[in-house]
């Protein structure tokens, strides 16, 4: 099932009673998220991104704007029409009932024709508890199972009733490094299995990029940018998108364009194919960096960590508009630690270039400079 | 220190902690000894008890006769059944009206909600005093004395044990509610399979609290109450001790004190830990 | 059209206090005013403040506010004093600390009236004994008093000691925890700085537990004014007779009983003590707000 979002917006009171003033969580949002694939919907907190879930779950309704799953226009319909599965950053298990209770509980609302027998409703429990692999747990009560256990008894209930969409608050982050890493696979995998189109929403870029087969951008409710992942990465559309995406995130700088060169300080780091102007923001991702002794960017070293297959090179740069400039470069390529300065020519693909004031990409032709 | 020192100290603090359980012990022998008297006294024959000059602690020749004379010659299961009725309606129908309006107040929207909360809010000061002249007015002028009507609607409604449930309803946490709402869950049906289950602690306090208080309920019940058929314990007692056995007949008058408070204490001791630490939440006396 | 289903839910409280608080509330007001107020005919003859000043003027309405005076100076600091005493040494131990708790809770839940009784034949004296505690009493070498029907402080001893039984239990809980509720780390500090007992409790103890002893007070204070079934339970329910009565005995009597329907005086004195109530409340609070600091 696709879901089609048209000119979605929704619009909350302001906190201050006396003020009319409304606050935007999300603003006009158009996009499509295609059948069955896993979407993330990514951005920092307070960016709207759990609002529009809400919007999509029929928990809050838009402002303005439309929501369609497939053909049909579900704008309208109150969450428990729509067919969807709903899984809580906190899991929202009810504590009092067993974890057989907790699944079959929204089978239990179902009325008319769809009302299943107790028979039907325990067949159904057991085959979503096996395929999130928690069969052996369904006599326990929520608050003897791990925080793990609990997430797949939150989806597992989500998956009951076959949902048509399955949504996932911020499923991971209440879970420990070890097993987000576990539970991500995991949630892969029961994507893949049952086919349904999945929205999920995070905060955390590298959850996001590694499942996702589509991300979402999103900042103070407005999309930023959708795509799969690496092509977001490797192609972001403006400065927040290309900050908020990698780790270590991306080296900014203030540079220049003079006679046909892009200029970092007094260095001419890259040849470009723009009219000269002072207001440009460059952006070089860690890993754009390629180590020389007569390289165009010299920085002043502070630290060289080594962390078995890369080298991290930390400097500084004047014109950097953060604390330091990270690069990762081969561990092959040694730098001595106690040098004072490192010189760095530039890969071109990972140097992005925005206008100062907009902080919108600006697309140009950069090679690296002829020697 | 030296060691004449560390001594005198130990010695010292041996003194506290005895005097410390002297003191708990006579406390102890003050609130227990009434409960001992009340029962010691009903043991007692009326003959033997009227002959002792001075009390005597152990009876000589203990009988239950006067808890025959106390419920033959005085209608007292007449007034435990009374009570007995008395209390559970007025429990049930408090719980209903307190689940409903709590469930309003903390889970529904509406508007106005926090004006007619603040409403709520300011009847919890209110003493019954105030409203007992106009309410006995207006059951009399419907002529619901001596009813059972009469003497359980005024009681029904408490307003800080809405005020009590709400702030537990509001304690769960709002996803769980959301989720519900996903899974098509009616509002009456979240409140029946999800709230209530899981602010069963509270409910069941304040349902204690209440059954405690309708038990011992004395005003009221005199003000509506002028037949036998209707009394209370409470007013049963009172009537007893003025103008029944218990002029003459202690051991028998003490026979139906006994009887009457037995019912409390055991409930008290089954559910010990939940009354403490619902009357320490926010109970007070009467 | 489509109501709000909130206030179905909220329908049967609503009705429940219109009918039975608020409605009550407006209408003693007016009672209160109603002057020479008929209950058989449901007439009066003007609005003014002639209940008020016939209650006043009443000398059982000025022994009920001057006995409920004296309950409250005696009652309310003696077992706030007693409950502090004895929640700390309840704290203080280990062994037997449940079933003391047990114990001291028991009060709370009996049918005051009944024990009310036990107490009244503890300290009766009658044509063929002396009663319990007059027997106690003559051990000491004392002679026997008539608590029940003698000299009107042998009277007002007895409801005190019945008042101070009553509401100790409630005080009792409610220090015990929250004693219990200080951080302990508190007194490992103030024992490695090597602060006396003393100092330990006015200076720690008493300033954590301040909110809770003010509550009590305030609560002390509310319930020891509206006194009543206590004094009924001793003295029977001719508290006049006894002189003995209480404020609020005095709002019952006139609203039924001996002195037999007059709810407008009743309601004078009701909202008399309502005014009393109120005043020492907030009294009451402007102290706490200067004495607790946190």
């Amino acid at each position: 099932m696709k879901v089609i979002l048209q000119s979605l917006t929704k619009e909350f009171p302001s906190r201050n009673k006396r003020s009319k003033d409304v606050v935007v969580a999300v603003n006009d949002f158009t996009f499509e998220i295609p059948d069955g694939k896993l979407v993330g919907l990514l951005g920092p907190s307070g960016c709207g991104k759990s609002t529009t879930l809400n919007l999509i779950s029929g928990l809050e309704k838009p402002t303005r704007g439309r929501v369609l799953f497939g053909d049909e226009d579900v704008t309208d319909y109150p969450p428990q029409d729509r067919g969807v599965g709903l899984v809580f950053q906190n899991y929202a298990l009810y504590p009092h009932m067993t974890v057989f209770q907790n699944i079959i509980f929204p089978l239990q609302n179902l009325k008319g024709k769809d009302k299943l027998t107790k028979q039907q409703m325990a067949e159904k429990a057991e085959e979503a508890a096996k395929l999130v692999q928690i069969s052996e747990l369904m006599e326990r009560k929520p608050s003897e199972l791990s925080g793990g256990q609990q997430q797949r008894v939150a989806i597992a209930r989500a998956l009951v009733k076959r949902p048509r969409i399955l949504l996932l608050d911020e499923p991971l982050s209440n879970l420990d490094a070890r097993l987000r890493l576990q539970t991500r696979e995991e949630l892969r995998r029961i994507q893949r299995e049952t086919g349904i189109t999945t929205v999920f929403v995070t905060h955390d870029q590298e959850e996001a990029m590694s499942i996702s087969d589509m991300i979402v951008v999103m900042k103070e409710g407005v999309l930023q940018q959708i795509g799969k992942p690496q092509e977001v990465y490797d192609d972001p559309v403006n400065l927040f998108v290309a900050k908020f995406l990698g780790t270590p995130p991306i080296n900014v700088f203030n540079a220049s364009i003079r006679d046909g060169g892009l200029y970092i300080g007094d260095e001419r780091v890259l040849n470009v194919g723009a009219a000269d102007s002072e207001s440009i923001t460059v952006g070089i991702r860690p890993e754009g960096f390629i180590p020389n002794k007569d390289g165009a960017l010299t920085l002043q070293l502070t630290a060289v960590e080594v962390m078995g297959r890369d080298t991290s090179v930390v400097s500084v740069h004047p014109e950097c508009v953060g604390a330091n400039v990270r690069s990762i470069i081969s561990a092959d390529s040694r730098i001595a630690n106690d040098a004072h300065k490192v010189r760095f020519d530039l890969k071109p693909e990972k140097v992005f270039m925005f206008d100062k004031q907009t902080e919108k990409r600006v697309r140009v032709d950069l090679k690296p400079i002829g020697r | 220190m030296n060691e004449k020192g560390l001594k005198r100290n130990a010695s010292r603090r041996l003194i506290l902690r005895i005097m410390t359980y002297v003191l708990l012990a006579i406390w102890a022998v003050m609130v227990l000894f009434p409960f001992y008297w009340m029962v010691l006294s009903s043991i007692k024959s009326y003959a033997s008890y009227s002959s002792e000059k001075i009390p005597e602690f152990i009876p000589r020749e203990p009988t239950l006769e006067n808890y025959s004379t106390a419920f033959t010659q005085v209608p007292l299961s007449g007034y435990f059944s009374n009570t007995l009725i008395f209390t559970v309606v007025t429990t049930a129908l408090m719980l209903i009206v307190t689940v409903l309006a709590a469930f309003a107040f903390s889970r529904l929207e509406f508007k106005g909600k926090n004006l007619v909360f603040t409403m709520f809010i300011a009847l919890m000061m209110i003493p019954s005093e105030l409203v007992v002249i106009t309410n006995y007015h207006t059951i009399t002028e419907l002529g619901l004395r001596n009813t059972f009507t009469g003497l359980i609607l005024p009681s029904v409604t408490s307003v800080f044990y809405i005020y009590l449930l709400k702030e537990n309803f509001e304690q769960i946490p709002d996803e769980l509610y959301k989720a519900a709402k996903v899974d098509g869950t009616s509002d009456f049906k979240y409140l029946t399979k999800v709230m209530i289950p899981i602010c069963r602690p509270t409910i069941i306090t304040i349902t204690i609290l209440k059954t405690v208080e309708c038990w011992n309920s004395y005003v009221w019940p005199r003000l509506i109450t002028t037949k036998q058929s209707h009394y209370l314990v409470s007013n049963g007692i009172q009537e007893l001790r003025e103008n029944g056995i218990g002029r003459e007949n202690i051991p028998a008058m003490m026979a139906a004190v006994v009887v009457i408070s037995v019912p409390l204490i055991v409930l008290f001791l089954i559910f010990r830990k939940r009354i403490m630490e619902g009357v320490s939440r926010g109970g007070t006396k009467g | 059209m489509k109501v709000n289903k909130a206030w179905l839910y909220l329908l049967p409280a609503a009705l429940f206090l219109i009918f039975f608080m608020v409605y009550p509330l407006l209408d003693v007001l007016v009672y209160s005013v109603e002057e020479g107020y008929n209950s058989a005919s449901q007439t009066f003859m003007g609005i003014g403040g002639y209940n008020y000043s016939y209650v006043l003027h009443d000398p059982y309405f000025m022994q009920a506010v001057s006995n409920t005076f004296i309950l409250v100076i005696i009652t309310v600091p003696v077992s706030t004093g007693l409950a502090l005493l004895i929640s700390m040494a309840l704290n203080s131990i280990k062994k037997l600390r449940e079933l003391f708790q047990t114990i001291y809770f028991l009060p709370y839940v009996t049918n005051t009236l009944a024990v009310g009784l036990v107490f009244m034949i503890l300290f009766k004296k009658t044509a063929y004994t002396d009663g319990m505690v007059n027997a106690l009493i003559s051990i000491f070498g004392g002679g026997a008093v008539d608590f029940i029907d003698g000299p009107y402080w042998a009277k007002m001893f007895v409801l005190c000691f019945y008042t101070v039984w009553v509401v100790l239990p409630f005080k009792i809980l409610i220090l015990t925890s929250a004693l219990a509720s200080v951080n302990q780390d508190y007194y490992r500090a103030a024992k490695v700085d090597g602060a006396s007992g003393w100092r330990v409790f006015s200076r720690i103890t008493l300033p954590m537990i301040s909110p809770m002893i003010f509550y009590l007070i305030i609560t002390g204070f509310i319930g020891a004014f509206k006194a009543y079934s206590d004094a009924v339970a001793l003295f029977g329910t001719n508290l006049n007779a006894a002189g003995m009565n209480t404020i609020v005995g005095y709002v019952y009597d006139m609203i039924y009983g001996d002195s037999g329907g007059f709810p407008s005086y009743a309601s004078a004195a009701a909202i008399i003590l309502f005014v009393i109530v109120l005043t020492i409340t907030v009294i009451n609070l402007l102290i706490s707000r200067k004495q607790i600091h946190y």
